[in-house]
């Protein structure tokens, strides 16, 4: 009996140093399209500071909202900025800090064509209206001289779930069509005037390999890591650019004229300033509440985010995503500085 | 002889021993968790859904337009695209199993019984993700090229048939939806004629009948109540079936009578919608197309029920009048 209980004893303490071992638990939820990159980052983080457990949960950006309102996750993810009346509903307690950034782009299937297509945002936003119905328009021809276009029809490939991806295509297309605005304007899902919905990058992808003359969008990452044939877009300043790591992070400086300094951060960078600048670009995000009554999780979250903004940013590229512009960070540091945790700023 | 404790045993039986009456009160909580569950469900289900329904009312169940960005919502076209995918479901799967069944019980050689038995219900296993990738890049680039072109050329002037064919479509969810279905309308018909006896089937033989004539007039006969029990509950299954069919269907929200042209269901759409709806109506939407999607195999379940029921009825009638 006395060993039987000794040995008890012995489980007892070692679930307690156990606890007393992880330290801070911080719980988190949100956006699908940054999940890779955060999993990734709080894996080396875990490992490097042993006083923090992180986690994260992919389940989208609205069910992220909704969690971080309702006080069950201690930081949210999205794609879409919350809007105003949802910011207004938790008593303006919610700070938009970005972290890395995304960018749409155009795929298709015409086996024939071995360049990038060239598209302009008209020709764009008049396939996704379904006003251009023939792949030889002499639009799109106009712009690519040098390509042989077939005269087959364009079937546009768009996504069913609600997504962030859509949300940047719909609200590029917004910005550079009014009519796009008027008809369809953006949001995660939209009423599509045309094409055939896909679940995710991958059934979009999936349907524009396995259709004929389609065309159809997906995230930068996903394009990259697939290695898949992507058109070119032109940009404000009248290039076109195509999508990389280096011409999504300079949409991001391309944008910071029009955002300036005190800014909070739920802008739209779609259609930017800047010669080098790939168009159809965004934020995600990372929702960090202003006030945190257990000062050990706002000081610990804001040394994650701080550290993800600054070192963890080499490990966004291996990855399809973009890291922000240098020049930005001196503006979140500020923003970060004004969390409070228990009472005090939770700035390390 | 007369001294056994006869009126002890009335006693217990009617619930005064105390252990007995434990047992029963369990088992009645028991029996009523099922019926609290559903209640439950449906109570959660109209509470969100409750701004939907005030708000468009009647509406939402035959407006076409499904705008998240300008909150207005209808459900027609997932109704409808849910109930024509589940029938073209029906329509291709019951013959099939019900020929697959016939074959097994009455005509196939003994060892070649088991192995297609089990075939057939292994197809129940695969999981519906991977029967709707082999949909994705088997069955719709096979449907382009070697279905669709002569099924129009034949048929052409039908409307179920008219419009450009892009692959994903009502057609290749109802084909992918009968084979999902096919393994449990087939082995719940085989059971359903292994019970019949053997002495109907004598019967017919000895009046002369050929093999084919006794499995219609007198086989089948006999078991139709459990086949139409096999044949709902294949369409329970193809009314919720939910990844398969979003992956195959288009999910377009437009009502076509083609069967060419892509369409979109129910289950497809709340799979689809829910992780991104971040504003209450949109929600409280996509619970109302799960009320409605309730509803519909409340319906069709209540239906089937009535249908066993006057059939059971009728050949009942028809026994005693004999």
């Amino acid at each position: 009996m006395k060993v039987l209980r000794l040995l008890a004893l012995a489980a007892l303490a070692t679930i307690a140093c156990r606890r007393a071992e992880v330290g801070v638990r911080l719980n988190g939820a949100g956006a699908t399209f940054p999940n890779l990159i955060y999993q990734k980052w709080i894996l080396t983080y875990n490992q490097e500071f042993k006083d923090a457990q992180l986690n994260y949960q992919s389940i989208g950006s609205g069910g992220g909202i909704r969690q971080f309102s309702d006080r069950t996750v201690d930081f949210g993810g999205t794609d879409a900025p919350m809007t105003d009346s949802a910011i207004a509903a938790i008593k303006g307690d919610v700070l938009h800090i970005p972290t890395v950034l995304g960018a749409d782009v155009a795929v298709y299937n015409l086996p024939q064509v071995s360049v990038a297509l060239k598209f302009t945002p008209a020709i764009l936003a008049d396939i996704f209206l379904g006003k251009l119905t023939k792949w030889n328009d002499p639009r799109i021809a106009s712009v690519n001289p040098d390509v042989k276009l077939p005269g087959s029809d364009i079937v546009v490939a768009h996504r069913s779930d609600g997504s962030g991806t859509t949300f940047i295509w719909t609200d590029y297309l917004s910005k550079v069509s009014p009519e796009w605005l008027q008809k369809v304007g953006r949001g995660t899902t939209v009423n599509w005037p045309v094409g055939l919905g896909g679940k995710g990058n991958e059934g979009v992808a999936a349907t524009v390999s396995q259709t004929p003359g389609s065309i159809g969008y997906v995230e930068l990452g996903y394009a990259l890591l697939n290695k898949m044939a992507v058109g070119q877009v032109q940009n404000k300043a009248g290039t076109f650019v195509s999508p990389t790591i280096e011409s999504t992070t300079a949409a991001a400086s391309g944008a910071m004229k029009t955002m300036g300094p005190d800014t909070d951060f739920r802008v739209s960078i779609t259609n930017p300033d800047g010669p080098d600048a790939y168009p159809i670009a965004s934020f995600t995000w990372l929702l960090v509440r202003k006030n945190y009554d257990d000062g050990a999780k706002g000081g610990t979250l804001v040394r994650f985010v701080w550290w993800a903004l600054t070192e963890g940013q080499s490990e966004a590229p291996p990855l399809g995503y973009a890291p922000l512009p240098k020049e930005m960070l001196p503006w979140i540091e500020a923003r970060l500085k004004t969390v409070q945790a228990g009472g005090k700023p939770a700035w390390p | 002889m007369a001294s056994l404790p006869g009126p002890e045993r009335a006693t217990s039986l009617s619930g005064r021993n105390t252990g007995d009456r434990v047992y029963r009160g369990a088992l009645t909580l028991l029996a009523l968790t099922l019926p609290a569950a559903l209640i439950a469900i449906l109570g959660g289900l109209l509470w969100n859904a409750w701004p939907s329904v005030r708000t468009f009312g009647l509406e939402f169940l035959f407006r076409s337009t499904w705008d998240p960005v300008a909150e207005v919502y209808g459900a027609a076209p997932m109704i409808l695209g849910t109930v024509i995918s589940s029938l073209l479901a029906l329509l291709i799967a019951v013959p099939l199993a019900l020929g697959v069944a016939i074959f097994l019980t009455e005509f196939s050689p003994g060892w070649l019984r088991k192995p297609v038995a089990s075939l057939v219900e292994l197809l129940a296993a695969i999981p519906s993700v991977v029967y709707g990738l082999w949909g994705v890049f088997v069955l719709i680039p096979l449907l382009r090229s070697h279905v669709v072109p002569p099924l129009r050329a034949a048929l052409g002037w039908l409307p179920f048939f008219e419009g450009v064919f892009y692959g994903n479509s009502m057609l290749a969810a109802g084909i992918i939806l009968s084979i999902m279905i096919l393994p449990y309308i087939s082995s719940v018909s085989r059971e359903v004629l292994l019970a019949v006896p053997p002495a109907q089937r004598e019967a017919a033989l000895a009046l002369g009948a050929t093999r084919w004539e006794a499995v219609w007039s007198a086989v089948l006969p006999y078991g139709h109540l459990g086949i139409i029990g096999a044949v709902v509950l294949g369409l329970g299954r193809a009314l919720g079936e939910t990844m398969a069919v979003t992956m195959l269907i288009g999910n377009r929200h437009e009502i076509s009578a083609s069967l060419l042209q892509p369409g979109y269901t129910m289950a497809a759409a709340i799979a689809n919608e829910f992780a991104e709806a971040t504003t209450q109506l949109h929600l409280a939407a996509l619970f109302e197309i799960g009320l409605v999607l309730f509803g519909v195999t409340v319906t069709v379940n209540a239906a089937a029920r009535l249908l066993v029921w006057r059939v059971a009825r009728g050949s009942a009638v028809g026994s005693r009048a004999l």
